[in-house]
């Protein structure tokens, strides 16, 4: 068969317009181009013909899925939802998650949660020093794992048999925890839901987006890395939000710029040879919430499961994370002294 | 299949993002050619394609023959100075626009990696390379299938997997390791990267990710170590600028002395010509990854065959 390369990228619309509906139940494994079970084409597609799954497809229940309500009637107590995502790997989506937790955490009156739907990567529990938790069922459902008081994390790491097992699913096993996190997890009333993703722009940003429509998100928070190999992939996450309607709060550049700990000479190890975040930022007419170095103890906090800003509260770092928070705080309609009371010291 | 004249294939693996996986599989290419082998990079990362950027050739485009697509060239080999040949082949070289978002749900990934595996008109090709992108979801378990039941006997040598040093980073590739355990990959070897950052102006070596935890990772699981990779901004700077690296004097890796042009001469010729695997030799981790990939080749063709455990 020759492969014609006008398929190839198709248009990202459809996709995000027609929201998941519930997976029906499966005789059999989907099959090559399968369109998915829980989309709008599902079998009506031409790969659908002969497939023993097309009648079950057709014929079950047209629109959005049942359990959205029951989503949004759970997350009803929640009073902003972020979301924090990047294109690319490895650039501090987590390690920013885990700051920005922690800074709002210090309010006592602010009550957080982390939500982490990186399946097969996780990274949220060992962050904040709690890796080897399990999740408790209640009645009422499933009860997050509490870090501080008014900290509370979910994530697939505490569902794990040993800790380094894989969890090798493909996309609609992962569809179905999310959800679950959604639509069972007893956050109760919180302040902040901080929702970590995994990197690119798949199944897991797809089904957040669609399970969180109907409650509503406040936006998104973009994180990057200096160099252009980095803001490549940064650039196509902007675009997928632009389409599927959700407001970009702005964009930090993570890893920026490193301070010689001998001899102080700051060296830009991820050269921003296009601008960085900030020229992208204007480029795409987005916020651009500020710029951290790249501090080695900023990634021992995160090994060792510690809060960054009590360990090192004078470092440069921790003064540009503060300043970025205060500015994530600005984007979504709070004042800044309420999510972070300034310190004399600042 | 498309695969049947390719020697060895070659997988790149890592369970986190961003530790160099792309950066590691084009240093590789590009030592492989150097050695005179004839290699070709496959990028089954879908919705982050990194290595038509790495390799500079963006504005390429895939040319379609009868019975499948042609690969993009970056060198062609030369029997003169001992290079293989090179060719890449990517989602990137297929959009339209380089800010396009590739939003697809597993499925569709499934037969786009099944599709680049069968319909790509290598040749004959002493390595395939396959860049993969973070995790293990939809395109491993794909890669793995499709390879499973189309590959020749003995034809997938492996997986090279890449780690930073911190905990946070080993803490994900463990998963991966566990990942070839129980999809039957052969491991070949871990690699560090980002392990230690040389100030260029004090000479101070500063471990950015600490230190360490991908030799004490490969320990625990009984797999190889291939080496340690230190961040070199001249290596970033090749890629995206296309500048030959450039040492102050005194620059020496594994003995061999890397100190070249003066740094006002460097700044002179930013956009230099000349081909990137020429330009490479100038690069300070050109030597580590000659060491890194002659261990990969004794692997490969069965001259190293017991891990060395702890």
């Amino acid at each position: 068969m020759a492969p014609s390369l006008e398929e190839a990228p198709e248009s990202i619309q459809d996709v995000i317009e027609n929201p998941l509906k519930a997976t029906p139940k499966l005789v059999a494994p989907e099959p090559e181009h399968c369109p998915g079970p829980e989309s709008e084409q599902a079998g009506k597609a031409d790969s659908c013909a002969g497939c023993p799954n097309q009648a079950i497809c057709a014929s079950a229940p047209k629109g959005p899925d049942p359990d959205i309500p029951a989503i949004t009637a759970r997350l009803s107590g929640i009073q902003h939802k972020i979301l924090i995502l990047s294109g690319k790997g490895g650039v501090g989506k987590s390690t920013f998650t885990s700051l920005l937790a922690h800074a709002f955490a210090t309010n006592p009156d602010s009550t957080v949660g982390i939500m982490d739907t990186d399946i097969c990567g996780p990274s949220i529990p060992k962050m904040m020093g709690v890796e080897n938790e399990t999740i408790h069922v209640s009645g009422g459902g499933w009860s997050p794992v509490w870090v501080l008081e008014n900290l509370g994390v979910m994530s697939v790491q505490f569902m794990l048999p040993n800790r380094d097992d894989a969890v090798i699913w493909r996309g609609p096993k992962k569809n179905g925890l999310i959800k679950q996190f959604l639509k069972d997890v007893e956050w109760g009333e919180l302040d902040f839901l901080l929702v970590d993703t995994p990197p690119g722009t798949s199944d897991e940003h797809l089904s957040v987006n669609s399970f969180l429509k109907e409650s509503g998100v406040d936006g998104a928070v973009v994180v990057t890395t200096p160099q252009e190999v980095a803001l490549l992939d940064v650039r196509k996450e902007i675009d997928f939000c632009r389409k599927a309607g959700i407001r970009v709060l702005g964009l930090v550049e993570n890893m920026s710029g490193f301070v010689c700990p001998k001899c102080t000479h700051e060296s830009q190890i991820f050269q921003a040879t296009t601008g960085g975040a900030k020229a992208l930022a204007k480029e795409m007419d987005i916020p651009f919430l500020g710029a951290v170095p790249l501090d080695p103890r900023i990634g021992m906090s995160c090994d060792y499961g510690e809060s960054f800003f009590d360990a090192w509260p004078d470092s440069p770092a921790c003064t540009a994370l503060k300043n970025v928070v205060r500015k994530v705080g600005e984007e979504i309609g709070l004042k800044p002294e309420s999510v972070l009371p300034e310190s004399p010291k600042d | 299949m498309s695969l049947d004249k390719v020697k060895n294939i070659v997988l790149v693996l890592s369970g986190k993002g961003g530790v160099g996986k792309s950066s590691i599989t084009t240093q590789l290419a590009l030592s492989l050619s150097l050695a005179g082998h004839s290699v070709g990079v496959l990028d089954i990362d879908l919705t982050g394609p990194s290595i038509p950027r790495l390799f500079g050739i963006e504005s390429s485009k895939v040319t379609q023959a009868p019975g499948g697509w042609v690969p993009v060239p970056v060198h062609p080999a030369n029997s003169e100075s001992g290079i293989g040949s090179l060719r890449c082949m990517s989602l990137g070289f297929l959009l339209r626009e380089r800010g396009d978002a590739v939003v697809w749900r597993g499925p569709k990934k499934t037969a786009m990696v099944r599709q680049f595996l069968s319909d790509v008109l290598w040749g004959e090709c002493d390595y395939l390379l396959i860049d993969t992108p973070p995790g293990t979801s939809d395109e491993h378990i794909s890669l793995a299938e499709t390879l499973l039941k189309n590959a020749l006997p003995g034809q997938v040598k492996g997986a090279v997997v890449v780690t930073t040093p911190q905990a946070v980073a080993t803490a994900d590739v463990k998963k991966e390791l566990n990942f070839c355990v129980k999809t039957g990959i052969k491991v070949i070897g871990v690699i560090e990267n980002m392990s230690g950052f040389v100030c260029p102006n004090c000479s101070e070596c500063t471990n950015v990710f600490s230190s360490g935890g991908g030799k004490v990772m490969a320990q625990d699981f009984n797999v190889r170590f291939l080496g340690s990779v230190p961040i070199d901004p001249q290596f970033v700077m090749l890629v995206e600028t296309g500048r030959r690296p450039v040492y102050p004097t005194g620059t020496s890796v594994r003995g061999q002395d890397m100190a070249s042009l003066t740094l006002e001469e460097a700044a002179a010729d930013v956009k230099e010509a000349g081909q990137l695997v020429e330009k490479y030799k100038s690069c300070s981790l050109c030597p580590i990854f000659r060491d890194i990939t002659s261990d990969i080749i004794a692997v490969v063709e069965g001259k190293l065959v017991e891990a060395r455990g702890a």
